[in-house]
């Protein structure tokens, strides 16, 4: 089970949170323009890299905040835990 | 008793404490300390169980959690009993009684046995093979294989022990006392480290506790002495706790460990009451040290599992420390030099030891000579090929090895035992290593695996980390807890080591044998009954993968794990494919370590505390007037209010009319609510509702739907305009947490800009129901100074008023499609204004309904219950809800998706009512529905989601979904049910009061 620093309430245990997928995933401003695989490709491409992947995590039971985590898919390490809106700080 | 076995003990058993037990319905005696194992040895009972496929009879082989036979069923006078117990981990305790598993009728004479000179014919897969023609009689062999298989019974009733969970965090977990993990604790807690120390045995030392022969030495004192003296110091220093008989079942990702610590199942059964039997601790652990150690390995090779053949390590344990023989008539086996440690501890006693046969030629050990002075015969270079005796080892056979061991030559020597200890060297016990996620490497000169890549901040030391003799296991653990510690300063300088053994080996994966492989039985895997010729088989069949050989053979697969085993079945697999081991790797180890009990898993949550339990406020009222109730999510539901004899049919069809007749009403308080405030607010519901919101005047109300990105329905309720910048929205029973979730995301992470703020205020009201033709009349004499007339309080509007003092608000909104008002007030006055409402409806028969007649009055209606009659691939347009799906707006969520190609298609399924011709037939919901049965194979057009026998309507409605169901109505289709076909025409899902009228209507 993982140990994660949530940005606002420091380390709380995996349970206390929801995983909410791959992060970086702008919703699209003017979906109506888009064609349906254009739109097909912000629905439901998702990358399942092996290796480091940005990730949009929720502290569902505790302070309510979604923030993205770098998390390393191969050996589940968590390279950095970092608020919405902020730059990545590892690559 | 005719044999003598039991010796002078210094060390574990307490010879003035006797205590009986039962096994297998006869009493037997042993002593305090003593195991079931020990005690059942000590009286010359070797044979404990059957095999698992040939029931073949097996005897005690270890003395630890490894054990693959001596797995048995405890019980009590009470309904307790607990199938496989390892019988070499169970204390006796006054009134143990325990009896063998896998056999019938009893361990001496088993039936199964005919499996044995059968087993020509069950070679591996057999099950697979054979059973698979004709492939629908399957089901008739599953229940006769089910009813010869098998290992214990499980218990029938209720676990009447108590286990709880606790959370311990530390700078320094160490698994295993043995030597490395003693001396690693030492130098942890002596430098200011909170340190624990766990050991699943119930004393410290492991092994090296009993190594008490004059040829183990460390700084010149026998190697146990020294031992104890650290063991004394030790359990003196306050940052260290140490835990006995807790077993670690599990080593999960960032030093999360789960382990099991044994309170009371040593204790006589009079001092058990009220204690906690099992305690699971979670625990977090900055740093972990495994000291595990290791697991002797046995020896492949013909007949290699009769009763009295046992581990030449549990040999010398069960004499070392129970002070218990396994036999008058010794002859150990081996290609290394521990054996020859056994050899000494029996020779100690006077216990006689027949031969020694040992694979390597050249033995060149101090303990060898000294074994070899008390006119020991050593077979050197020489394999036993076969044993005699059925119930319990008489003898075995010999032959010379071959130089390169693949064959033996020269003649046969027969040599007669009660017992034979094996050792085929020493496998690292690396299981919770590989559990945390750790990678292996495969060292050659010793072919064992050891720890290579840590993936969390841990540490092996001593034999699991592939360090084998006293020396390296004192000198590394020394030098490799100070690095991983960062510790400068140690009590522990050099070590000054004399062993009587040193580390040659002869490693032979399947010893040769003078009969073809096909003709032996050379067990691998023990608790399953997978032999040599088994694995081969496997690999001539075209399995290459250890995974798939594993499970085709079922090797490693019983509750041992394949402790033993294991490296011998990569062995051979390797050998036969001409493959290296290392390029193999193992199967994947996989927790718990040792099995847990299901009490110990859920703890306390049992009964009552299973899962939290949700009440409204109005509970007690719904208790009290013999409500029966619904889970929904967590919530307590009141379903129906049965009266005297009614069923629920009855109750449900009274319940329902009087709420069209009269007057009904629902505690609908577990509705998930969101306080919404901002200055976008209004713009916020815009994005996330499907209808427009920017128009709702203050003190309306509004009905929305919510959608996934992907066009499909997610939640619906009726939100409420409580001010400009203020809104209150309900969502399902079911939904609130996660419509709470997905707003939340959105406001977050795509629309930061918007001035926005939820609060989840679902617990803070009570929400009480009041509907029917005199409903009004109702909720005026609860709130007299309200003015309820159409005009000044229509349809879909709310207000802000009081109850006496205490401010709430009242809705006039309906699901039932009567006139309906909503009251909703701070939740502690919940059941006082409930009861006023009753009160007030004495006169006009007012009924309290459940959540079964508000799904039959909704039917009715046509409305949809989203989670009933949606499952997350129904659109708004498939529920021909076109009118709540707004053309103007430019966005909101899902939008874009309701016009795919897949979403406009006209043959999606679509909601529709169903009319059965016979009105007064019921269908069953989840039933298919189809137009043709005589196409064969049957096209399934769709399903019944709901379905009600109406009393307002005097007949039988439902709901269901059809693939291009909109363009359908008033079409024939068919519900194929098991015994009959049903008919029904397509219908309206409005199937009452189509024009609204009762929305208003006066009485």
């Amino acid at each position: 089970m993982f140990l994660i620093n949530c940005p606002f309430c420091g380390e709380r245990e995996q349970s206390e949170f929801k995983a909410g997928g791959e992060a970086y995933l702008e919703r699209p401003k003017q979906p109506t323009e888009l064609s349906d695989d254009e739109w097909a490709e912000f629905l439901f491409m998702r990358k399942n890299i092996k290796g480091v992947q940005f990730e949009r995590w929720n502290h569902a039971h505790g302070c309510r905040k979604w923030f993205n985590i770098a998390r390393d898919t191969s050996n589940d390490q968590i390279k950095a835990v970092y608020k919405m809106g902020e730059k990545p700080p590892v690559k | 008793m005719s044999k003598n076995l039991r010796f002078k003990s210094s060390k574990l058993v307490d010879e003035t404490y006797r205590i009986s037990f039962k096994f297998n319905n006869k009493t037997y005696y042993g002593y305090k300390g003593d195991t079931l194992a020990s005690a059942l040895l000590a009286s010359d009972v070797h044979l404990v169980g059957r095999s698992f496929k040939y029931h073949r009879p097996r005897g005690i082989m270890t003395a630890g959690s490894e054990e693959p036979n001596a797995i048995i069923q405890l019980h009590d006078n009470t309904s307790r009993t607990e199938p496989n117990v390892r019988a070499t981990e169970i204390e006796i305790y006054e009134g143990l009684v325990a009896s063998s598993q896998n056999c019938w009728p009893s361990v001496n004479f088993d039936i199964g046995g005919i499996n044995n000179f059968l087993s020509p014919i069950i070679p591996a897969g057999f099950y697979y093979k054979t059973f698979m023609w004709p492939k629908s009689f399957w089901e008739k062999y599953e229940y006769f294989i089910r009813k010869s298989a098998g290992l214990g019974k499980s218990p029938k009733e209720t676990d009447p022990d108590i286990y709880e969970h606790k959370y311990i965090h530390c700078d320094v977990l160490i698994i295993g006392a043995g030597i490395s993990g003693i001396i690693a604790a030492k130098m942890a807690a002596k430098n200011g480290l909170k340190t624990l120390l766990m050991d699943e045995k119930s004393f410290l030392g492991g092994s090296t506790i009993y190594d008490n022969s004059e040829f183990s030495k460390i700084n010149n004192q026998i190697t146990s002495s020294w031992l104890e003296k650290e063991i004394n110091e030790i359990s003196k220093l306050e940052n260290l706790e140490i835990k006995t008989r807790t077993s670690v079942a599990a080593f999960h990702g960032y030093n999360f460990l789960l382990a099991r610590e044994n309170l009371t199942d040593h204790l006589p059964i009079s001092q058990r009451e009220n204690k906690i039997r099992h305690r699971l601790l979670k625990i977090r652990s900055k740093k972990v040290i495994n000291a595990t150690g290791a697991i002797e390995r046995p020896l492949i090779f013909d007949n290699n599992d009769r009763p009295g053949i046992l581990l030449s390590s549990a040999m010398k344990k069960y004499i070392d420390l129970y002070g218990v023989a396994c036999g008058e008539n010794n002859i150990l086996f081996t290609n290394n030099d521990t054996a020859y440690e056994t050899a000494m501890s029996l020779l100690q006693r006077g216990i006689k030891v027949n031969a020694i046969i040992d694979n390597r030629v050249e033995i060149d050990s101090k303990l060898s000579y000294e074994v070899e002075k008390n006119n020991i015969r050593i077979f050197k270079g020489y394999t036993v090929v076969d044993t005699y005796g059925y119930k319990r080892i008489n003898g075995l056979s010999i032959m010379q090895l071959s130089k390169d061991g693949q064959k033996v030559i020269g003649k046969k020597i027969k040599l007669s035992c009660d017992s034979l200890g094996v050792s085929g060297g020493w496998t690292p016990a690396v299981h919770l290593f590989t559990q945390s996620g750790g990678k292996l490497k495969f060292r050659e000169d010793d072919q064992v695996f050891i720890p290579n890549k840590y993936p969390s901040d841990q540490l092996s030391i001593g034999s699991c980390n592939g360090d084998l003799s006293l020396e390296e296991i004192t000198t590394n653990t020394v030098l490799s807890v100070k690095k991983f510690l960062n510790i400068n300063n140690t009590d522990y300088k050099t070590f000054e080591i004399t062993t009587g053994i040193n580390k040659s080996k002869r490693n032979i994966w399947l010893l040769p044998s003078d009969k073809i492989l096909g003709k032996t039985k050379s067990f691998v895997d023990y608790q399953n009954d997978a032999t040599a010729k088994d694995i081969k088989l496997a690999l001539r069949e075209g399995f290459r993968s250890i995974e798939h050989v594993k499970r085709y053979t079922t090797t490693g697969m019983g509750t041992d794990q394949g402790k033993l085993g294991n490296m011998h079945a990569l062995g051979i697999i390797s050998e036969t494919a001409g493959t290296k081991m290392g390029e193999h790797g193992t199967t994947t180890f996989r927790p718990p370590y040792t099995p847990l009990t299901f009490g110990t898993i859920v703890g306390r949550n049992v009964g009552e505390f299973f899962d939290i339990i949700r009440r409204t406020p109005i509970h007690d009222w719904h208790v009290a007037n013999n409500a029966k109730f619904e889970n929904v999510g967590q919530w307590k539901r009141a379903w129906y209010y049965p009266k005297a004899n009614e069923n629920m049919h009855q109750a449900v069809q009274r319940e329902s009319k009087a709420a069209r007749d009269c007057a009904g009403i629902l505690d609908a308080s577990t509705l998930g609510k969101i306080d919404i405030q901002g200055t976008d607010a209004s713009e916020f519901l815009n994005r996330v509702y499907t209808n427009a919101w920017s128009k709702l005047a203050i003190g309306k109300c509004r009905y929305g739907l919510m959608l996934n990105e992907d066009g499909m329905v997610y939640d619906d309720g009726v939100t409420t305009r409580l001010d400009e910048n203020h809104y209150i929205m309900t969502t399902t029973t079911g939904g609130a947490a996660n419509v709470l979730g997905k707003l939340e995301d959105y406001l977050q992470t795509e629309w930061p800009e918007l001035d926005v703020y939820l609060s989840s205020v679902t617990d803070h009201y009570a929400t009480i129901s009041v509907c029917g033709p005199h409903s009004k009349k109702i909720v005026s004499k609860v709130i007299p100074d309200l003015d309820f007339s159409d005009e000044k309080f229509p349809h879909m509007s709310f207000k802000n008023t009081k109850i006496g003092q205490i401010k709430c608000r009242v809705m006039r909104i309906s699901f039932t499609g009567e006139q309906s008002y909503e009251i909703n007030i701070q939740s502690n006055y919940g059941k006082s204004v409930w009861e006023k409402c009753m009160e007030a409806g004495k006169d006009f028969n007012i009924t309290p309904y459940g959540t079964e007649t508000m799904h039959l009055l909704r039917a009715e209606k046509g409305f949809i219950i989203v989670g009933q009659d949606t499952d997350a691939t129904m659109t708004p347009i498939d529920l021909q809800m076109d009118w709540i799906v707004s053309k103007k707006k430019y966005d909101f969520i899902g939008k874009r998706s309701l016009y795919r190609s897949d979403t406009i298609k006209d043959d999606r399924k679509q909601l529709v009512g169903l009319l059965t011709e016979n009105p007064k037939e019921v269908l069953e919901e989840g039933a298919q529905i189809v137009a043709d049965i005589k196409k064969s194979p049957i096209e399934m057009l769709g399903h019944v989601t709901s379905s009600y026998y109406s009393p307002n309507l005097n007949k039988s409605i439902a709901l269901g979904v059809v693939k291009g169901g909109k363009k359908m109505l008033g079409q024939k289709l068919i519900i194929p049910m098991e015994n009959k076909n049903i008919n029904v025409t397509v219908a309206d899902p409005v199937f009452l009061d189509k024009e609204g009228e009762r929305l208003n209507a006066k009485l």
